[in-house]
């Protein structure tokens, strides 16, 4: 169980995370979503206690980071695969950690195990490619056998394989009871891994809920009608206050704003015949994309580029 | 214990401090050996001489020392310490712990090794440790590396960048502390209080400068006892140590 209370930091001027409070809770994961540059990394570093917050506080299982005696053993985190000595072997790094600790070498080897490292424990991290960097930071986290884990941007600049390797390793983790919180600024990524999300822009919250609902809330439901009456069938809907556009491909009508079963009922009371009436889902790039265009840190201003005239 | 075996894991799984272990050995050794040989009545070979080289080994041991802490920032890696040891000063004491020891070990082996190896070279001039003095002149200079990564562990705590810390030791070291008698008058007498000139008074007090560390005119007055002047050189390294630990505490890792 993670708990953040008001959490704030400020570096100069900047602020980065903004009275931030939110909770994770065991037995799922946790996406913790964001455009780039929204302030989830520092979160994740102050729940580390290594950045120090300017206000507000976050407690893990009811405790400051810094209040856990050997924290390896409660928290387990990837937040950069990076964060290794070049010239030190997979197995040294994990080792050195391990002793901090007081967790027995023994469970070195069987976290190396447990990602697919054993057979180049001996080589230097160094010469990792980033799937293996990321699997040795998914050794590192889990160590002390934790009952809290953070990964940040575990997935980026992975392949497939990797990404649903790590995707299944979460969902793993998560069912055998553990806190799980996973950043991304995907929201495609998230749908597909995590069951509860805390989204965050500016360092602001934005929303918590479960995945379901905020793809619900965020995204705009229409339904796609097509009807051999379609004037009759359009003039009904207006009347009945929703908002019809022509979806132009094969004379359907997109309704905005009613429910199917409604549009469904309509149609029976008026006689009109129905060929199609289908909910869409708005995608969900489109409802991150809703919830958070306010608070982009960095705009590309491409598209408002005016078009020049081309001389006659 | 369980930290300083942490910090023993994370110093010698790589390849640095061996190389700069060897170096700081070889530098100090090799010297001698030269000296040794091209000594004659003229030149006579003396214990003291015999430790020209110290200085060219513990700015090497400063060197380890320095990368030792800038590292882990380069790589990241202080995170993962900090992480698994959130109370910063303990993991940061046990490195200044092996590191010092590490640089002592080498102090007195590169310098029991320049005697050494210089006595072999001329076995027939008496090199002896008969005196204090000359206990002083060899068996000192593992303090002296000890004190000196002390420093230089804080001054790679304070600057966090290996480029950054690297010069700044090697410009107070050999630059900066021998340029100061440049100021007229009061240069040779703030020189009397500058840490490595101390620390070389600590070694070879008690008898004319044998090198002319300083070459100007004016000599340097000294105003401490030659261990007084160890005491000195130790506190100030432990300052900036020190100094490093609080800010660390303080800073955002």
């Amino acid at each position: 169980m993670i708990e953040a209370v008001g959490l704030t930091k400020h570096y100069g001027k900047t602020v980065a995370v903004d009275n931030l409070s939110f909770t994770v809770r065991p037995g799922q994961v946790t996406g913790f979503l964001g455009p780039n540059g929204a302030g989830k990394s520092t979160t994740m570093r102050m729940i580390l206690g290594l950045d120090n917050p300017t206000g507000g506080q976050v407690l893990i299982d009811g405790k400051r980071y810094r209040q856990l005696h050997r924290p390896l053993r409660t928290v387990g985190a990837l937040l950069d695969a990076k964060w290794v000595h070049p010239n030190r072997s997979a197995r040294s790094h994990l080792r050195w950690m391990a002793r901090s600790n007081g967790i027995a070498d023994r469970r070195v080897d069987e976290v190396l195990e447990l990602v697919g490292l054993t057979a180049v424990a001996k080589r230097n991290a160094g010469g990792f490619s980033l799937g293996m960097s990321q699997r040795l930071g998914i050794a590192a986290a889990l160590l002390g056998d934790p009952s809290v884990l953070l990964f940040d941007e575990p997935v980026n600049g992975l392949d497939p394989e990797g990404i649903l390797w790590i995707r299944n390793f979460m969902h793993r983790l998560a069912a055998e009871g553990r806190t799980v919180l996973v950043s991304s600024h995907l929201l495609s990524e998230m749908a597909q891994t995590a069951q509860e999300l805390v989204v965050i822009g500016r360092g602001k919250l934005i929303s918590q809920s479960s995945t379901a609902e905020f793809i619900e809330q965020a995204s705009e439901n229409t339904v796609r009608v097509r009807s051999p009456q379609v004037d009759l069938l359009r003039a009904a809907l207006l009347g009945d206050g929703a908002t019809v556009t022509d979806d132009g491909v094969d004379g359907a009508l997109v309704v905005h704003g009613m429910e199917p079963a409604a549009i469904g009922e309509l149609a029976a009371a008026r006689g009109v015949t129905l060929h199609e009436l289908s909910p869409q889902r708005g995608s969900l790039e489109e409802a991150f994309m809703q919830l958070t265009k306010e608070s982009v840190e960095y705009h590309a201003h491409g598209d408002e580029v005016p078009v020049q005239d081309l001389p006659v | 214990m369980t930290l300083l075996a942490v910090e023993r894991i994370k110093l010698f799984s790589t390849r640095s401090p061996w190389w700069c272990t060897l170096l700081a050995l070889a530098l100090p050794i090799g010297l001698a050996s030269i000296i040794a040989a091209n000594s004659n009545s003229d030149f006579p070979l003396t214990v003291s001489l015999t430790q020209t080289g110290y200085t060219f080994g513990l700015i090497v041991i400063m060197v380890l020392a320095a990368l030792a802490i800038t590292t882990e920032y380069r790589f990241g890696t202080i995170k993962s310490t900090f992480q698994a040891v959130p109370n910063r000063t303990a993991p940061l004491v046990a490195k200044a712990v092996v590191v010092t020891l590490l640089a002592g070990v080498v102090g007195e082996a590169a310098a029991f090794g320049a005697l050494g190896i210089s006595k072999l070279i001329k076995p027939d001039v008496a090199l002896t440790l008969s005196s204090s003095t000359e206990w002083r002149n060899v068996a000192g200079v593992g303090l002296v590396y000890a004190c000196g990564a002390l420093l230089a562990l804080g001054v790679g705590m304070l600057i966090r960048q290996t480029a950054g810390a690297v010069s700044i030791l090697l410009v107070w070291a050999l630059l900066a502390e021998n340029l100061v008698t440049l100021i007229p008058k009061i240069g040779v007498k703030i020189q009397a209080w500058l840490p490595f000139h101390v620390a070389d008074h600590f070694l070879n007090g008690g008898e004319p400068t044998p090198r002319g560390r300083d070459g100007g005119p004016a000599a340097v007055v000294y105003h401490l006892s030659p261990w007084g002047s160890l005491l000195y050189f130790a506190g100030v390294s432990l300052a900036v140590l020190i100094i490093g630990i609080v800010v660390t505490n303080k800073r955002d890792a």
